[in-house]
């Protein structure tokens, strides 16, 4: 018995025991995931800032913070593209909520909108990525999910109409309750905004949202240094990183200053109407208190601040 | 009674009508119907529209004669260059459009006559219903006389373009009229080539289902 046990036990020539063997490809295993581990770190240095790994949430920081973040971004994207934005904070308005409203009776789905918004918001230009789909629909029919978005001829269409779909701002966002780190909230005059510097790409937000109006940026977004939109916003169309979550915010950099959004400046139809939804002589309360107005998805209670009508 | 007839009896009665048919009946207009005739139609100041059209006032109505100066720039010809001198005919445009001239005018607006909406005396200037002269940059009081749903909703924002502010507080805004979208002689809104179409993930698995679909079939 004893005998046995010893002859088990002894280490063979030339070889190595098996405690020594499972320490040593513990050891390895140990290193290789902690190399995997600290990737992050060692990939962050050859393209991030000390300071842009430790900034904090955009509501924590200071206003002397935040204008040095801004200050360090718009520095950056003069080093990346030699292109001198300027990058500013637009805060809400007191006693402004936004309201849109779109008419489909006149909507002919000529795309102007989305080409609006992709030049605007400096979108992925591959991609041709936009904060609007417009959805060629059935008429007789909401169902979204047989809109097309990849018409191409001629249009309207006889048989067809048009909807574009974007963010519908909604008072109770299901893309905002769902995202773990808080990256995403809605603000007092209505936008749900996106701080891409705390967003980790989970993409929860894009599958909460029904009405597919959330974009994620696969790649770094591309746009030619000429084609530069420098008038941006740091919740708005500032240069987007890799690997974050973006989206409409009713063009936030010009509708806090007053101005118009993109698309509705670029529609020739007329067929949108936007404004303030707590002024009783805006164009916006018109429509809801004179058009048959209606919301994407009722039932689904994400209280939406677009609306959309037919003329009769 | 032939259908010709007719049409001219028609119009011949509007115009009548129209010029409180002192021609005919030797009667003395009396003095509101004067000025109603003489002095243009302006819109008064409360009723116009929301913000002033952005098109320069003042310009006089030409028609295209196709050719080019050595600016390059398209030489037009003033209406009242020829419409000063001829005989106007009240028939144009309610079985064809003017061949001199007129060429390449496609006209197909609920089949009026060309004097129902120009002044048969005065070529620089529109035509309302009831015989007032108009300038051609307030031509939106022109449509508005028988588009009255785009009018109320033209007044209220919600129909035509603009550009600008959406608080007026803060700038200016600037908005289509009516002739800016519509042409006025067939003002049905044209076929539109759509610019681009999203090329993403959704976008593509669309195409590949629609593929999918019609292999199937």
């Amino acid at each position: 018995m004893i005998e046995t046990s010893e002859q088990t036990n002894a280490p063979e020539a030339g070889g190595m025991d098996r405690r020594t063997a499972l320490k040593v490809l513990g050891a390895t295993l140990g290193a290789a995931a902690f190399s995997q581990a600290i990737a992050p770190l060692t990939e962050w240095a050859e393209n991030m800032s000390l300071d842009e790994y430790l900034q904090k949430h955009y509501r924590e920081l200071s206003p002397v913070d935040l204008a040095m973040v801004m200050a360090r971004m718009e520095k950056q994207t003069k080093e990346q593209t030699g292109v001198d934005v300027h990058i500013q904070d637009y805060r809400p308005q007191p006693g402004v909520k936004f309201g849109y409203a779109l008419n489909l009776s006149v909507c002919v789905g000529c795309r102007r909108c989305a080409k609006a918004c992709h030049i605007e918001n400096n979108h992925d230009r591959p991609s041709g990525n936009s904060y609007i789909r417009v959805l060629e629909m059935e008429k007789g029919s909401l169902d979204l999910a047989k809109g097309r978005v990849n018409y191409d001829h001629p249009v309207p269409h006889p048989d067809k109409f048009y909807m574009p779909v974007q963010c519908q701002q909604c008072d109770k966002p299901p893309c905002v309750s769902v995202c773990p780190v808080e990256a995403t909230w809605k603000e007092s005059d209505g936008i749900v905004v996106v701080d891409y510097n705390w967003c980790i790409g989970c993409r929860y937000c894009e599958a909460a949202c029904p009405y597919h109006a959330r974009r994620f940026n696969w790649t770094k977004p591309q746009v030619p240094a000429a084609e530069i939109n420098p008038d941006q916003g740091y919740l708005s169309n500032r240069l987007r990183p890799q690997g974050v979550m973006e989206k409409c915010t009713f063009c936030l950099h010009r509708s806090r200053q007053g101005k118009l959004p993109a698309c509705l400046e670029a529609c020739p139809t007329g067929a949108r109407v936007f404004g303030n939804l707590l002024d009783p002589e805006s164009e916006i309360r018109w429509v809801l208190k004179n058009k048959r107005v209606f919301v994407l998805k009722e039932d689904v209670g994400t209280q939406p601040s677009f609306f959309y009508f037919f003329d009769e | 009674m032939t259908p010709r007839a007719a049409t001219t009896l028609i119009i011949l009665g509007f115009t009548l009508t129209a010029t409180g048919g002192q021609w005919l009946l030797g009667a003395r207009p009396t003095n509101t119907e004067a000025t109603s005739a003489e002095k243009p139609f302006r819109t008064p100041a409360a009723t116009r529209s929301v913000v002033p059209p952005h098109r320069p006032e003042g310009t006089r109505p030409s028609v295209a004669t196709g050719l080019v100066n050595h600016h390059g720039e398209a030489v037009g010809v003033a209406c009242m260059t020829c419409h000063t001198t001829r005989e106007p005919n009240r028939e144009n445009g309610l079985n064809a459009v003017p061949r001199e001239f007129h060429q390449g005018l496609v006209y197909a607006h609920a089949g009026q006559s060309c004097l129902s909406c120009h002044h048969a005396e005065d070529y620089d200037s529109l035509r309302l219903a009831d015989g007032r002269k108009l300038a051609f940059d307030e031509a939106q009081n022109l449509c508005a006389q028988c588009h009255g749903p785009q009018t109320r909703d033209y007044l209220n924002g919600s129909h035509g373009g603009m550009k600008g502010y959406w608080d007026k507080t803060k700038g200016e805004r600037t908005r289509n009229t009516c002739t800016d979208c519509h042409d006025p002689h067939a003002p049905a809104y044209p076929a539109w080539t759509p610019v681009f179409p999203p090329r993403d993930a959704a976008a593509r698995q669309q195409a590949e289902r629609e593929a999918r679909h019609q292999d199937n079939h």
